[in-house]
């Protein structure tokens, strides 16, 4: 049989084989998400140990890379049901009721889990609770088995006092739960709570567990055990997990200085500053010293106009090719009114799906994600640093700082001459002021 | 010396373990990797050490632990290797020294010694206790060691297990809980079903971490080719998006059949987002994956040209290339080096994967031969990828057959050797190829920068063939 004819998606430029006028199915776009099944990520540890932190900036990474993820934090089901939370005592392993709302609260989660990974195209589902017991991590592992999940535990290992202590000040203090309660009156109450649960508390066990596919997080990432990772989004959860830790630390971020090609009104291409555009790297050289930042990094792209504000900060930097701005391709160095002009099809597409529109011979905001990506996991590892950058690509590096979806991320506001800084507070969530 | 990011100060790797535990197999595959990523790195393999210093070696007896004589010699052969490596990492400007050897005495003096020069130390060790796995290693690579020139096999085996032994009574394995907590280690237990990182410090270690967790040893074979030859190929225009000549379509049957022959389990078939490798990739009536990243390399302005039109439009930009194909950029395109960071995704994936065809383009292909041969940086832009040829890559002992298979299509040839020395005529100043930005000038403007330039992530430290030049 004569092999099939291919046709141009005209808003991604991706060739797809098609029959009778119509796209087959055969090929596979290569989105990140290279699982077969759906993944439910099971969090295990005792309160205060990070688990509903790690939660939610894996599931806002993996949503980032374009893996469809939520999470289900059990803690919330039973905040809405049990309307009014009294004290530890709810969680006494012999409270008979409080057992009982536990586990039902528990199963409304996996319903909810399961409608989401079978029903509504999730690829990821993170369940957040404690999970201390091998009794509790059976039923959750036959639930994925029955539904065709491949199950991935990540349990977070920590005894440092302090460590727990900063915890319970930073998150539980402003929890629903302790509303009416004094800074005292709930720190005693989560403590007590705490206890209630290590009795029971049977951590993920070398020889006990070996079948098991889990990643075991010691002292805040001191040090990792890692089981039987069975295929690659499991690998980039370990790479992830390990990359990630909880230094308060501030991330700068910025566009180049006004290029003369800006004030043209011109996309693309690699123009210098003009003048006004040097006026702001020299602004951006005082803020820096005012800010009095340790050991702060400074990453440009290989574009002329970011490393010429590089330069008027007096200090080492670091140049990132795939920090350069979005690819044009045909489109490159022309106004909008000209690519409207000639190319009027490509000026539409553009705004019905700005995400996915791939310029042609150039690039969409979903390829620039994928090329990021790696500056991302650096910026994770990293502490202070400030990276100066260009439009498209600081919409992506934003996007996942604030956790805002595709549809939004190509409209987030990333004007000139306005710096950033995004301080990690709380559950991973950033605070940012324009300065 | 000039300032990298990846690692602020040089990197010692430590392997560590029982004889047959992979331990050199990690060494090889780990350098490998580092060097083809842009990380200058080398081994140094204690066992040839001794070898020279023993010119013969006679049974297990050595290795015994109360064998003084013997524990002199590896002693000294420890220190050399030690002296090598400070002198690899300091003056020949290597990043990485990745120390292949299970005696952990010696080691703690020579830590002590390189921690004063300020390197970072980072362990590998590996710990197996499945016999059938420590077996199947013997006889893979220790039979044909130089060490067992003419012997039968039963004896190799017998006599390597004892010397295992021998290491066994003095053998510390790394204790993440008590002695060793504050060091920073990998521990790959039973070839990579599980394990245990402590204290990863920077980037080159986390990556090294993210490499050994994805590698494995199961049997597989990597098929390698290029799309069927294409319209432009047949105009001798480079890059572009057209499609398969009527020979490249014959080129695709011929590829159905071939791959029907082999019988592969679970093959699975990547493309790239050129409508040329996807056309090719139609006629094998299997699922494939496209990745964009697998994509030709971008020649920028010169897209769609042929090279005497680059010649005749841009004879400086011809001739840098030449000079330096490595790393040259193409205006307003990539280098072979930016083609290398690119596709460091695929290689991963590849290392994870099982049996895989990669239907890809000749600068591409270049690379990740490059990868799975070992090849340098100056080699690799001249590796011979024709049209109409697969690459059978199957993995051994320490590195990787390659069979190569024409399929009969007729194609055209698209390679170009290295011109002799110099003959363009270019006057000798220093080439400006390193001073190459994404730009759309072939010539760097008048108020670039002076400082001189930092390395992205990635990128291999450049051949200090003098100092950076000043621009005016």
């Amino acid at each position: 049989p004569a092999a099939r004819e291919l046709t141009q998606n005209p808003l991604q430029k991706t060739w797809e084989p098609y029959d009778n006028g119509l796209p087959a199915g055969h090929s596979a776009q290569r989105g990140v998400c290279m699982t077969n099944c759906p993944t439910l990520i099971v969090m295990v540890g005792l309160p205060a140990r990070g688990k509903t932190y790690i939660s939610k900036k894996l599931t806002r990474y993996l949503n980032w890379i374009g893996v469809p993820t939520k999470e289900f934090n059990v803690g919330q089901y039973r905040r809405d049901l049990v309307k009014k939370y009294k004290s530890f005592e709810f969680f006494l392993p012999d409270n008979e009721e409080g057992l009982k709302i536990r586990k039902q609260c528990a199963l409304a989660a996996l319903n909810d889990v399961r409608q989401y990974l079978s029903e509504e195209n999730g690829h990821v589902a993170v369940f957040d609770a404690t999970n201390t017991t091998r009794e509790r991590r059976e039923t959750i592992y036959k639930f994925g088995e029955e539904n065709g999940y491949k199950t991935f535990f990540v349990e977070s290992v920590c005894v440092d006092p302090e460590v727990i202590a900063a915890n319970i000040v930073q998150v539980k203090l402003g929890s629903p739960d302790y509303v009416d309660c004094s800074n005292d009156e709930a720190t005693e109450d989560f403590m007590k709570r705490i206890e209630c649960y290590k009795n029971s508390y049977e951590t993920l066990d070398e020889t006990l567990d070996k079948d098991l596919s889990y990643i075991k997080i010691m002292d805040v990432g001191r040090s990792y055990l890692v089981n039987r990772v069975m295929d690659h989004i499991q690998s980039r959860i370990v790479y992830y997990l390990m990359n990630i830790h909880v230094t308060p630390r501030s991330i700068y971020l910025c566009r180049h200085g006004e290029s003369e090609l800006n004030l043209k009104g011109r996309i693309g291409g690699d123009p210098g500053l003009s003048v006004r555009g040097k006026e702001f790297a020299k602004s951006l050289a005082q803020f820096i010293n005012e800010q009095n930042i340790k050991d702060l990094k400074v990453w440009t792209s290989q574009m002329k106009r970011t490393i010429q504000t590089a330069e008027a900060l007096g200090v080492p930097y670091e140049q990132w090719k795939v920090l350069n701005e979005i690819d044009a391709g045909v489109c490159e160095e022309m106004t909008y009114e000209e690519i409207q002009e000639n190319y009027p099809l490509e000026f539409a597409l553009r705004d019905q799906d700005k995400y996915r529109y791939r310029y042609p011979k150039g690039e969409s905001y979903e390829d620039l994600v994928q090329r990021l990506e790696p500056v991302i996991m650096e910026l994770e590892r990293q502490e202070n640093v400030l990276v100066i950058c260009h439009q498209a690509v600081m919409r992506c590096l934003l996007a996942y700082f604030l956790d805002k979806p595709a549809e939004q991320l190509p409209y987030l506001k990333c004007p000139l001459h306005t710096v950033l800084k995004l301080t990690p507070v709380a559950y991973g969530k950033c605070n940012h002021i324009y300065l | 010396a000039w300032a990298s990011y990846m690692t602020n100060s040089p990197t010692l790797i430590v392997m560590i373990g029982l004889p047959a535990r992979g331990k050199t197999y990690m060494s090889k595959k780990l350098t490998r990797y580092l060097n083809w990523i842009g990380v200058p790195t080398k081994v140094f393999n204690l066992g040839v050490y001794r070898r020279e210093a023993v010119k013969s070696y006679k049974s297990y007896d050595f290795f015994r632990h109360d064998n003084k004589e013997a524990m002199e010699i590896r002693k000294r052969c420890a220190l050399v290797a030690l002296e090598d490596v400070k002198s690899y990492l300091l003056e020949e400007c290597g990043q990485i020294a990745v120390r292949s050897s299970a005696l952990k005495i010696v080691l703690h003096w020579g830590i002590l010694t390189l921690k004063c020069v300020s390197f970072q130390v980072f362990f590998v060790e590996s710990v197996c206790d499945d016999p059938e796995v420590i077996a199947a290693n013997i006889l893979e690579v220790k039979v044909s060691s130089p060490d067992y020139p003419e012997r039968h096999r039963e004896n190799v085996m017998d006599d390597f297990l004892k010397r295992i032994e021998c290491y066994k009574v003095t053998y510390e394995p790394l204790d993440p809980d008590a002695n060793d907590k504050d060091l920073s280690f990998i521990k790959v237990i039973n070839v990579g079903q599980r394990f245990l990182v402590n204290r990863v410090q920077d980037y080159i270690q986390s990556k090294i971490v993210y490499y050994l967790m994805n590698i494995h040893v199961q049997p597989r074979t990597i098929y390698l080719c290029r799309h069927g030859e294409s319209e432009y190929n047949l105009l001798g225009r480079i890059g572009g998006d057209s499609g398969l000549s009527a020979r490249g379509k014959q080129f695709s049957q011929a590829l159905k059949k071939f791959i029907e022959e082999q019988e592969i389990v679970d093959l699975k078939v990547w493309t790239s987002q050129l409508k040329r490798t996807i056309q090719t990739a139609e006629s094998l009536g299997v699922l494939y994956e496209q990745w964009k990243i697998l994509n030709e390399i971008d020649a920028g302005v010169c897209e769609e040209m042929t090279y005497a039109e680059i010649e005749a439009k841009y004879p400086e930009e011809f001739a840098m290339r030449d000079q330096e194909k490595y790393l040259y950029r193409y205006p307003g395109g990539e280098s072979y080096q930016d083609l290398v960071q690119r596709l460091e995704p695929v290689i991963m994936e590849l290392e994870r994967q099982g049996n895989v065809l990669v239907i890809s383009h000749q600068a591409v292909m270049r690379c990740l031969l490059a990868y799975f041969l070992d090849k340098s940086a100056d080699e690799l832009p001249y590796l011979r990828c024709p049209l109409h040829t697969i690459l059978k890559l199957t993995p051994v002992a320490y590195g990787c057959k390659v069979e190569t298979i024409t399929l009969n299509v007729e194609a055209v040839n698209t390679h170009r050797d290295k011109p002799s020395l110099n003959s363009h005529h270019l006057p000798s100043r220093q080439s400006p190829v390193r001073m190459r930005r994404n730009s759309f000038t072939p010539r760097a403007s008048a108020d670039t920068v002076k400082r001189p330039r930092h390395h992205s992530l990635g990128s291999k430290p450049l051949h200090l063939l003098g100092p950076l030049p000043s621009l005016e």
